[in-house]
């Protein structure tokens, strides 16, 4: 039972990255039906730059406050190579969003060889506070204090979203442009603001899920695919979710959390079982698109 | 004085089909003109080539600036309110948030607004989505008067609504074109003639007539530009 | 005569192209500079391999570029069916001894059944969800191979190709990489031909009108679905061909090479590069594209660039990042790909040449 339990909390945790990762994109593409390749990217410079931030800083500035800015570091660098990004590549092309994907695809690989030439494609390791690897103790459970920085990350910017979508006359646009761009536009609004705004706000929780992801789930370790790796698993709760929509993302991104983390722990043991966890992500998709092929919240697609 | 709008050998395609062929007419500027035609023939269309949001040739002037290749939101903020044909409120915003997006300054006019249409302001907290065609007619309306524009592009605002409405929403526009130019897109003749100054008629992509609004109690010459009997 | 050539004039190159390659392993010329290190002679192992990869992967793209370019679906999980053919074959030869024949009709079998049931599912979404369901499908399959599912496919470790059940001229010996390069080639031709058959047919045209406008087929009365499936079914078929191709030339499976989206991308660069919808723009796409990879590789490896100073060194010696670059720099600035460019040039040509006529008239 207790097994259970640490199991749910962790597949909980993991949730809340795919939300972290997933929201984003999902904004993107409901916004600009941009299918913005190049979000597995704005994880991995999230994470190579919590990276530098805490092995170049002086060590005397202590683990937690190096981790809490390598962290702001990686939000702060996702946003803003994502701003550039809809900028310089994403704004051209409106209009065309074939070669929009085309272009966030081209970006992702140039970008991912350059890491790789810089880097080399051997993981490097973040340094981080010991509390974050030790566990806390709950009744008889031992829960891993590194999935509750998680869980504590991915309920504090779904409240955070929701709050400026729902009160700020930004997410008030951003809500009329999901649903119709064009009439936002004859209001007199220059949606193409509204457009890098969502690019920097999807790039931000992209940098901080690809940092989150390393801390907790991957022994504090960074690759420059780790990022992609990680945008298959944020397309899969993209498309049950629902594109373009933030409440779907959550839900789709807890239940794929959970599904992975029970199957790899229940099933994943026997031998030639190994990849049940990430397989059984995709036989998920795969039925819920049979059954209701716009995602749990989506509109029609 | 110049005139709010004129428009001069407007040419748009869509998907291939030519459909608007070297359209030219002005809107004088204060009062009512109307665009007239069968369906089909492109009044939406020369709208939303105005505003911008299909993509024309040809010249385009609007409140005496040339928008040619302007974006939407810039020539809509020279002074324009727009009430698309399908009214396209925003469904799953509130009221108040659908005209909130809409206020163009602090000036926004919610008084005068709320005491045309009162049962927005009854019905602020509820979702668009919710509100019955009528209702988000008024919103569509409410919308574009909010902001005191000079200039109102208006499409098919009777349609699909009940009498009782039409007429309600007939004097608002009434009103509105006191100190607004209003260039009204509509197939409910009585509207029309109620309302309009000044007609303008479109046939197969290019404008066959051009008058006063008397020309409208011509029988003969309605049904030949509007194939309706002239009596509504 | 001249204008049959000039009407022509795709044919023609396409015919003299063929014939030149065909040719090739019989030409033993040195070409400094094309590929340094040990590739520049023409008809050297190492150049026949990799110009059999130009034509498998060409063949594979112009496959890719019936169901992307003609039909306008944007799959992201071509290198599922790649990867079938490779190691479904690899298997069957390695692990089980089959002969050829049988082999070659369990890996389309397969692949067949996998394109249908897989392609049935993900068409239930357009667009851009069709693209990430596809690509996840794909994903999935890797990891399927990478987990070595009851030792079938030795995991990441890669698994060797068999030879001995192969017909000698296949089996693998330097000696044979003639044979292989033919086979590519021929591959290329089949490849080249079914699409091409397809394209100009009925369901062709249909196929185009989809990617056109699918709401329009709706009206009347055509169902895209079926269609749609059609296109994604050949397309993957033909993807299975040039996994078979590959590990025949290649002689290992390794998942990280055949089974991830890497390939998928690569694919699909191809043929936006050479000109998606054009059936010979996805060809040179690809020989560009392969020859380009292998050309950086190399030039990366001289000696002498070790001494420039790193932020040249750096990207330059990442042909991901170089291919990335030109790949989105085309996107910007050249949509349509080299196709594109080349259906310019001959249009400009075409209004110079009647302007010209124009003045002489008078």
């Amino acid at each position: 039972m207790s097994a259970f339990l640490v199991i749910t909390f962790s597949g909980i945790a993991l949730g809340a990255i795919y939300f972290l990762a997933a929201s984003g994109l999902s904004l993107i593409y409901g916004l600009m039906d941009v299918l913005n390749f190049a979000h597995g990217l704005f994880m991995t410079i999230g994470a190579y730059l919590g990276w530098e931030i805490a092995t170049r800083l002086p060590s005397s500035f202590g683990a937690p406050a190096l981790i809490t800015l390598a962290i702001v570091g990686a939000t702060l660098g996702g946003a803003v190579a994502a701003g550039i990004t809809e900028l310089v590549l994403i704004r051209p092309l409106y209009g065309k969003p074939i070669s929009q994907i085309l272009v966030t695809i081209g970006l992702d690989l140039a970008a991912v060889g350059l890491l790789m030439g810089g880097f080399g494609s051997t993981a490097l390791q973040i340094p981080v506070p010991l509390w974050l690897i030790e566990p806390t103790r709950i009744g008889s459970m031992f829960l891993p204090n590194a999935n509750f920085l998680a869980l504590g990350a991915g309920v504090v910017v779904l409240v955070v979203l929701e709050w400026f979508l729902a009160r700020t006359r930004y997410g008030i646009i951003i809500r009329a442009g999901v649903e119709n761009r064009e009439m936002v536009r004859a209001l007199g609004i220059d949606v193409g603001r509204a457009f890098t705004l969502v690019f920097v706000i999807g790039g931000a929780m992209a940098g901080l899920a690809g940092i989150l992801y390393a801390v907790v789930f991957s022994g504090d370790l960074i690759s420059p695919t780790q990022g992609d790796s990680l945008l298959i698993f944020a397309f899969i709760v993209v498309v049950i979710g629902g594109l373009g929509s933030i409440r779907g993302s959550a839900v789709a991104a807890l239940v794929v959390g959970l599904l992975q983390d029970y199957t790899s722990f229940y099933i994943g043991g026997h031998s030639g079982w190994a990849q049940i966890g990430n397989l059984s992500t995709v036989l998920l998709l795969a039925v819920v698109l049979e059954w209701r092929p716009r995602g749990l919240f989506g509109r029609v697609v | 004085m110049t005139d709010a709008v004129a428009v001069s050998d407007l040419h748009v395609s869509i998907a291939g089909s030519h459909i608007l062929q070297g359209v030219s007419f002005n809107v004088p500027t204060g009062g009512v003109t109307a665009l007239l035609g069968r369906n089909g023939v492109g009044k939406t269309t020369t709208l939303r080539a105005i505003l911008g949001l299909v993509a024309s040739s040809g010249q385009i002037q609007v409140l005496g600036h040339d928008v040619e290749n302007w974006p939407t939101h810039r020539i809509v903020r020279l002074g324009i309110g727009y009430v698309p044909e399908d009214r396209d409120v925003f469904s799953a915003l509130t009221v108040e948030q659908n005209l909130r997006l809409a206020e163009s300054s602090a000036a926004a006019r919610y008084d005068d607004v709320f005491s045309l249409f009162p049962e927005l302001k009854q019905r602020a907290r509820q979702r668009a989505g919710t509100l019955s065609g009528g209702q988000q007619q008024m919103l569509s309306i409410a919308r574009a008067l909010l902001n005191d524009r000079p200039l109102l592009l208006v499409d098919e605002p009777s349609k699909g609504l009940a009498p009782k409405l039409v007429s309600e929403f007939a004097s608002v526009l009434e009103r509105a074109a006191e100190h607004s130019t209003v260039l009204l897109v509509e197939q409910n003749l009585g509207v029309v003639k109620r309302l309009a100054d000044h007609v303008v008629v479109l046939d197969h992509g290019e404008v066959v007539h051009r008058g006063g609004a008397g020309d409208l109690d011509d029988p003969a010459l309605v049904r030949r530009l509007l194939g309706v009997a002239g009596a509504a | 005569m001249r204008t049959w050539v000039s009407r022509h004039v795709g044919v023609v190159i396409g015919a003299v192209a063929l014939t030149l390659f065909a040719v090739v392993p019989f030409v033993g010329v040195h070409v400094a500079w094309v590929l340094p290190g040990t590739l520049d002679i023409v008809n050297s192992t190492g150049t026949l391999e990799v110009l059999a990869l130009c034509f498998m992967f060409a063949g594979v793209a112009v496959g890719y570029d019936l169901m992307f370019g003609f039909t306008g679906l944007m799959s992201l999980g071509p290198v599922l069916y790649f990867a079938t053919g490779t190691y479904v074959f690899d298997i069957a030869l390695t692990r089980w001894a089959w002969p050829l024949w049988p082999a070659l009709l369990l890996t389309f079998g397969v692949s067949l059944v996998l394109a249908v049931v897989l392609g049935a599912i993900a068409l239930r979404v357009h667009g851009i969800a069709f693209a990430m369901v596809t690509l996840a499908f794909a994903q999935a399959f890797f990891y399927l191979i990478e987990s070595n599912p009851h030792n079938l496919t030795a995991g990441d470790t890669g698994l060797a190709l068999s030879y001995t059940r192969l017909p000698s001229f296949l089996s693998g010996a330097v000696s044979n990489t003639r044979s292989l390069y033919w086979l590519a080639l021929a591959f290329l031709v089949v490849a080249y031909a079914v699409v091409w058959l397809v394209s100009e047919s009925v369901t062709g045209h249909v196929f185009v009108a989809i990617r056109e406008n699918e709401r329009r087929l709706d009206v009347l009365g055509i169902r895209p679905y079926r269609f749609k499936l059609i296109s994604f079914v050949v397309s993957s078929l033909i993807a299975t061909g040039g996994g078979v191709i590959y590990i025949l030339v290649i002689g290992t499976a390794v998942p990280s090479v055949v089974a991830s989206t890497t390939v998928t991308l690569s694919i699909l660069i191809m043929v936006v590069l050479g000109g998606a919808g054009t059936r010979w723009g996805a060809v040179v796409g690809a020989m560009v594209y392969i020859y380009l990879q292998q050309f950086l590789d190399k030039v990366s490896a001289q000696p002498s660039f070790t001494t420039l100073p790193a932020f040249l060194r750096v990207p330059l010696s990442e042909p991901q990042f170089l291919l990335g670059a030109i790949f989105v720099l085309f996107v910007l600035f050249a949509p349509g790909g080299i196709a594109g460019q080349v259906g310019r040039f001959r249009a400009w040509r075409r209004v110079r040449a009647l302007t010209v006529d124009a003045s002489v008239d008078q």
